[in-house]
Formats: structure tokens, C-alpha cells, sequence
């Protein structure tokens, strides 16, 4: 069965707050899913299915339709990191095809920033994982997992840190049109490399913001979606993987979207040239440069001379990203940032971004994910939809 | 401050490593770093090398694995200090082992700067919080 065209995104909710120390995290959720009600011209009680991932608070699925006061009969809670919102549409495609839920909520919250979260500390997800007895004790945090990724590509393909640093400068060049970002300055090639290095060889500015905050999608059955009063977004296609160590064949140089990649463009029929408008997941600039080569936009180990020289700049470049400012500057919320690609990939179908980074006529955008460590083990989640 | 022109402090002399998450399939592992070994998984059914080790081989998954030392050299994969947010600067790293398989771990005792991708490098058995073993690596 393909996905192509069996369900659509009829809301997209982005929480404008960067920091929350006053709400609770399952406040943010609820706010973040009203939000997309409100969009979407849908009330509470049309919800019949609800997706949510690890940042949703007490036991998941069990606490979240209970707090908001749902009444479902398909809940989902696959979670794999930051990618995991993107899972979940196509998920919920799935589920809408197969007769078990018409109109499906995803929300995503969480107040890193005000818990005092960093990527400089070293993750800990207890004994019983099992890579964590030969991980643990190395300091494995997210900056210098990531820093072994983008060390590697330099040293296989010759990626330098300008090229690297001009995936900021363009994140930043969109950001200071979004009067929500975190980060509103336009930066320089060189003002990246002169913030400080934080994990070799990334610097300050190669890294996303911490940031409290949250959002929510909503998807539904064609016709629900065409009784809306909202633009169409369909979902063309889907794919997703899981890439880690392969039993000590460990290879940096790619990611799982060399795997979810092809099998969403070929769900959707449709191949990169395609592509008008693309949300790459921004945790670090070395994650979109390889995700970019990754996904085709590229050959790999040309990501480094494709992203330079402002290309992924709105207007300007070949490959439109991350026009809300990305993880880089705009917002990360839950330290997740799948949710916020695919609503800022709606909102380029709608016609709804700001109208200085708009894409025109956006008809195709793809929206990329990956949620955990590209330096040890990660999901992947690639989203291609179509303005109908 | 730009840490560039700072010199960086040497990694391995004040950081303790925390101690590392023992279960029950791993113990073998820190009974042999305490001995001064590595260990690394063999399959007899595939013939294939792994790490970490593990009961079920990752590749066949034949349950005729055993854990056998590794000879304890290599060369460096790829690393990353991280000189921020920590209080001592440390240095995180994958090392390919010569018998082909590459594991994560720590680099210690180096001049700064000195550390290049495909250097020599062999292994030591570094002491945690709590006194369990766990292999580090340092230029030969
Ligand atoms: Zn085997």
C-alpha cells in the first residue's frame, strides 16, 4: 500500500514561546494542540486518533488524551528522537488509510531551556542499554558526537568550516524575518567561525538553540480535508530508517536519510530536482550538509561546495531551507526539531511563510528528520508533500 | 576568548571518567578490562568480528558468540574535544581496531594538537569513579 495521497495536513501549530518556565510541559502540549485545532477549523471532539514521542510528559499517550480530555481509538507514541513527528505523519497516513482513525493529532513540547539542558552533556539512558556499558563513561554528549561526524567528512571530503558555517549564515538570513526566532542577527561566514569552538570542529554558531516551546500537525482523511476551508497539503510519500554502528562497521560519512530518503521519493514519485522548498533538520550544520547529500540534492561529499556561497538562502540559492530559521536560529523545541520542519514546510505549501523567505508557487516541499546521534545511532524521517 | 588560541589542557590528567553501566551481559567485559584485556565479539558461525559485544551476533544472529582480546591497537577513525560546558576538556573518538572493527572511546595522553584521523594508536585501561576499568586509547 502507498501512502501517496490517502491523507493530508489540515493543521500546523507552532508555539511561540522560547521560553516557558511558567507552563507545564503538558500545558505546552495542550496550547500546542489547540493551536492546530484553531488552524485547522476542527474542535476537539472531530480528534480521533493522537500521536506523541518520548518528550510527551507522565506515560505518554495514556497521560496526554487524558489531560487534554480526548476520546480516541488509535494512539501511536513511536518515538525516535527529533525525527519522531515526521514517523508520525506518515503514521498516521497509514493509520487513516487502514480505516483506523480519521483525523489524527501530533503534538510535541518540552522546556529544555528553562530545565538548563546542553548539548554538552553526555547522555545517559541508563544500564540497561545496551550500548551504554562501552559509551557512558567516554562522555558521549550531542556537540562532540556530532563533532566526530563533521571531522570525518572533512577528512574524507576535503569539507572545510566556512562551507559548513554558510548552512548558519543562510538559517540566519531567514531568521530575521521571524519575529519569534531566538537568534534574529544576520551572521557571517566569519563571524561563525570566530564564536567559540565548542566540539571540534564545530563552533558556537554551528550549534541550535536550546529552546522551550512546542507544536502540533493534524492529519486527516481526504475528504475531511477537502470539507476544510485550509490550503491541501497531501502527503506524496514517507520513509524511515534507523542507522547506528552496524556491529563495529561504524561509517560516519552517512546518514539514515540515504535510506529514508529513496524510499520516500519513491513513494511519492518524484525525485530531487523536484523539490522547491526542503526543511532540513538543523540540530548542527554538519546534520544538514549530510542529510542534504543524503537525500540526492548532491553527490556525495559535494555537500560542502553545494551549500556554500549563500545556495540555500530564500531567493537567492537552488535549495530553499529552513525558512523559519531552522534549529539554528528560529527554535528547537523538547530538543526535537522534527515537528517545526514540517510545519514551516506547510506553511511554504500554503503560501503562509513569511512573504521576504516565501518560496513562489510552492507546490512540492520535502521535510527531513533525524532524532538522536549521527555519531552513534539515530532515526531518520523523510516527509515529501504536495500543495494540491 | 577564542579557544583556538588557547592552549588546551591536557585531557586525560584531572578528568575522572564517570564508571560505566554494567548489566549482566556486559560484566564479562570489566572482568577482562580489569585484567588488562579487551575484549571484542567473535561469531563461529559467520566468522565475523563485533563490537560492542554482544550475546547474539549482530550479523548471523547465531547465539555461538564468544568474547576474545583484541590485540589492543589501532588507528584513529575519527574524534572531538569538547571544550565547553565540561570542566576539563576531553577527547571522545572512534578507533579502528586492527583486527577491523572500530569502537567508540576516549584519546588521552597527547599533545595538544598533535592528533590527526589515521594516527597509530594503542590501548590503556583507565580507572572510572568507583575503580572499574574501561579501555582508552593514546598515540603510539
Ligand atoms: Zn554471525
Amino acid at each position: 500500500m502507498s501512502l501517496n495521497g490517502k491523507a493530508y495536513i489540515v493543521g500546523a501549530y507552532e508555539h511561540p514561546t522560547r521560553k516557558a518556565p511558567d507552563k507545564s510541559v503538558a500545558q505546552l502540549h495542550a496550547e500546542s494542540a489547540r493551536g492546530a485545532m484553531l488552524d485547522a477549523g476542527l474542535t476537539k471532539n472531530d480528534i480521533d486518533g493522537y500521536f506523541c514521542a518520548g518528550d510527551a510528559p507522565g506515560l505518554g499517550p495514556f497521560s496526554m488524551v487524558d489531560y487534554m480530555g480526548l476520546k480516541v481509538r488509535h494512539v501511536d507514541s513511536t518515538d525516535t528522537g527529533g525525527s519522531s513527528y515526521l514517523i508520525h505523519v506518515a503514521h498516521a497516513a497509514a493509520a487513516i488509510a487502514a480505516g483506523k482513525c480519521n483525523v489524527a493529532l501530533i503534538t510535541l513540547a518540552g522546556r529544555p531551556r528553562s530545565e538548563g539542558s546542553s548539548g554538552t552533556q553526555a547522555r545517559n539512558y541508563g544500564a540497561a542499554a545496551p550500548d551504554a556499558g562501552f559509551e557512558f563513561s567516554y562522555g558521549l554528549a550531542t556537540a562532540n558526537g556530532y563533532g566526530m561526524v563533521a571531522m570525518r567528512h572533512m577528512h574524507e571530503y576535503g569539507t572545510t568550516s566556512e562551507q559548513l558555517a554558510w548552512i548558519k549564515v543562510a538559517a540566519s538570513h531567514h531568521a530575521q524575518h521571524n519575529p519569534h526566532a531566538m537568534l534574529r542577527d544576520v551572521v557571517t561566514v566569519e563571524e561563525v567561525l570566530a564564536s567559540p569552538l565548542i566540539a571540534d570542529p564545530l563552533h558556537r554558531l554551528d550549534c541550535c538553540v536550546v529552546s522551550d516551546g512546542g507544536g502540533a500537525l493534524i492529519v486527516a482523511r481526504p475528504e475531511i480535508a477537502r470539507s476544510l476551508k485550509r490550503p491541501l497539503v497531501k502527503i506524496r510519500g514517507a520513509g524511515e530508517a534507523v542507522k547506528g554502528q552496524m556491529g563495529g562497521k561504524v561509517d560516519l560519512t552517512y546518514s539514515g536519510a540515504a535510506w529514508s530518503g529513496p524510499a520516500a521519493f519513491a513513494e511519492a514519485g518524484v525525485t530531487p530536482a523536484d523539490i522547491q522548498y526542503a526543511s532540513i533538520y538543523d540540530s548542527f550544520t554538519i546534520t544538514v550538509l549530510m542529510q542534504i547529500e543524503d537525500l540526492g540534492f548532491c553527490k556525495k561529499g559535494e555537500g560542502g561546495k553545494f551549500v556554500a556561497d549563500g545556495n540555500l538562502i530564500s531567493g537567492q540559492g537552488k535549495l530553499p531551507f529552513n525558512t523559519d530559521g531552522g534549529g539554528l536560529c528560529n527554535n528547537h523545541p523538547a530538543n526535537r526539531g522534527g515537528m517545526t520542519k514540517v510545519i514551516e514546510a506547510v506553511r511554504q505549501l500554503r503560501g503562509e511563510a513569511h512573504p521576504k523567505v516565501q518560496v513562489p508557487n510552492c507546490r512540492l516541499a520535502l521535510a527531513q528528520g533525524t532524532g538522536g546521534q549521527l555519531g552513534s545511532r539515530h532515526g531518520s524521517a523523510t516527509l515529501i508533500m504536495e500543495r494540491e | 576568548m577564542s579557544i583556538e588560541t588557547r592552549t588546551p589542557k591536557p585531557v586525560d590528567a584531572e578528568r575522572k571518567l564517570p564508571a560505566p553501566l554494567v548489566n549482566p551481559e556486559n560484566q564479562a567485559f570489566f572482568d577482562a578490562t580489569a585484567r588488562g584485556t579487551l575484549l571484542v565479539g567473535t561469531c563461529h558461525a559467520c566468522g565475523e568480528l563485533h563490537y560492542y559485544p554482544r550475546a547474539l551476533c549482530p550479523y548471523c544472529f547465531s547465539d555461538r558468540t564468544e568474547w576474545i582480546a583484541a590485540k589492543g591497537t589501532g588507528t584513529i577513525y575519527s574524534y572531538s574535544t569538547l571544550h565547553r560546558g565540561v570542566p576539563v576538556p576531553y577527547t571522545i573518538a572512534y578507533v579502528t581496531l586492527d583486527e577491523g572493527i572500530t569502537m567508540m572511546t576516549n584519546l588521552v595522553d597527547f599533545a595538544p594538537g598533535s592528533l590527526r584521523i589515521g594516527q597509530s594508536v594503542r590501548v590503556l585501561f583507565r580507572e572510572t569513579e568507583g575503580g572499574i576499568k574501561v579501555p582508552v586509547f593514546t598515540p603510539v
